[in-house]
């Protein structure tokens, strides 16, 4: 700390630094002010569904270009004991899994290869395929986690044994509930990660209605949003498919 | 006869400002976030002592059912944040600043007699250079703060791809509890910071702005100025 005595001249010269000084501070202030205001006024990204704006949106994309950069299938989610997973698993969110709507017996998978080129399959097809069990800590995007015990297919197994490899070779998949309601979009790095099933066992038991029977998806490698409750159709493209929740504000990647 | 006192450093003002409505903002909106899962609470035994937080409190900041909103101001500002504290403590290593603010052998016996003063019940402060003992502490742990609230945050963001640093917190759970407290002790900062500011008085909130303090012959006789 320097120290300096000075006489009336160079006061005064202190004093006129010091003024101008607290001017650029409140002009500052006031620009930091209007910037903000401008930020928040900005158009919303979806207007018509609710949003964010459009600049927080371009950084949430920037966001997913550092964090993709950070993904390896190599990366695996820890995984626990059976016997730590919850008896019952939470239930939280119903968009797309109306009962009264829904035909069990008439459910069939839906894979679309391209344009007129179609899939359809049972749950015994898919239980012919190699069973894994996931035991993770399922982490929900509003803040809470739980432990629990999912089983199924590897999606990456299961895209070899239909042959999708030239469909799995795009940038993202589509998953959306028979009634159309839900949807997602997933990169597909994340879809081939070796955790991610098409799962229709919890608890070593076959699906509950409210948990998506018959199939679901189990990707521990995202927030619960992207494991989406009974899978209707499954199609691949290089555009961003539609996803419910990045059209109501959230970020589109959401990988953990 | 008039004084100049250079005080701080042109980088370290801009650094002080621009951090402030940074910090709120990554305040509110972790807020905006933490009410989608609100289960924290002060309990002796079984009685709720405060719960985190009060719906009025919510109400009062117009806080629920804006979870996107929050993340996406969080995950967005998070960047400045963690440049703004990252060029701080370069800067201050660099420049040298950190002889006047890293706790040295002193500081840790005479930041009590700094606290007594203050409360008004030791009437002489210790002497002290550009920050007393208390100060040196304090704004040395903030930094640590800032440190430790940037590695829960990632801990709680990345899980998987970051799972050593999750790890490295204790796990998820615990990232989450340590990541809140962090931000409680932030506002108690804050408070406590705002208060000395006041007590302190005009010239030394002055050299916060333009770098100096200057004092008159007559004010000279008191010395004390703490914030």
């Amino acid at each position: 700390m320097k120290t300096i005595i000075v006489d009336e001249t160079t006061e005064k010269r202190f004093r006129r630094r010091s003024i101008i000084a607290f001017i650029i501070f409140f002009t500052c202030i006031g620009v930091a002010w209007m910037s903000w205001k401008w930020l928040y006024n900005q158009p919303l990204d979806n207007s018509i569904r609710g949003g964010i704006q459009k600049p927080l949106r371009k950084v949430l994309d920037m966001n997913m270009d550092v964090y993709s950069g950070l993904y390896s299938t190599q990366h695996l989610v820890k995984e626990y004991p059976k016997s730590m997973a919850a008896p019952k698993a939470r239930v939280n969110g119903n968009v797309g899994m109306d009962e009264d709507l829904f035909d069990t017996t008439s459910w069939k998978l839906t894979i679309i290869r391209a344009a007129g080129d179609t899939l359809l399959l049972t749950l015994n097809d898919l239980k012919k395929l190699h069973k894994i069990d996931v035991v993770h800590n399922f982490k929900c995007i509003e803040g809470w986690s739980q432990i629990t015990w999912w089983s199924g297919v590897r999606f990456s197994e299961f895209a070899e044994k239909y042959k999708l490899t030239k469909e799995c070779q795009m940038k993202f998949a589509s998953l959306v509930t028979p009634d159309e309601e839900y949807y997602v979009g997933i990169d597909m790095p994340s879809m081939m990660h070796p955790q991610t099933i098409l799962c229709f066992e919890l608890n070593g038991k076959p699906l509950p209605m409210d948990q998506g029977y018959p199939l679901r998806l189990i990707i521990p490698v995202k927030y619960g949003v992207k494991n989406i409750k009974r899978i209707g159709t499954i199609s691949f493209h290089n555009d961003r498919p539609a996803d419910y929740w990045a059209e109501r504000g959230y970020d589109y990647y959401t990988g953990l | 006869m008039t004084k100049i006192i250079h005080k701080h450093k042109l980088p370290t003002r801009w650094m002080h400002w621009i951090n402030f409505p940074l910090l709120t903002i990554m305040i509110w909106s972790g807020i905006l976030i933490y009410w989608a899962n609100d289960v924290y609470s002060i309990k002796v035994g079984n009685t709720i002592i405060f719960k985190f937080f009060p719906e009025s409190f919510y109400k009062a900041l117009n806080i629920p059912y804006r979870l996107a909103d929050g993340m996406a101001f969080h995950f967005s500002f998070m960047w400045l944040f963690m440049i703004n504290g990252l060029l701080y403590v370069l800067y201050t290593g660099f420049s040298g600043e950190w002889r006047y603010l890293i706790p040295d052998k002193k500081s840790w016996k005479e930041a009590w007699l700094v606290v007594l003063h203050d409360l008004g019940i030791r009437k002489q402060a210790p002497p002290q250079l550009k920050y007393n003992a208390a100060q040196r502490i304090s704004y040395t742990i903030i930094i640590i703060m800032g440190f430790g609230s940037m590695i829960s945050g990632f801990a709680i963001y990345k899980p998987v791809q970051l799972q050593w640093v999750t790890m490295l917190c204790g796990g998820y759970e615990s990232a989450r509890i340590i990541h809140f407290i962090l931000t409680i002790l932030f506002v108690l900062f804050f408070l406590v910071h705002i208060i000395q500011v006041i007590k302190a008085g005009w010239n030394n909130f002055r050299a916060m702005v333009v770098g100096f303090e200057i004092k008159s012959e007559k004010i000279n006789k008191d010395e004390n100025n703490n914030s």
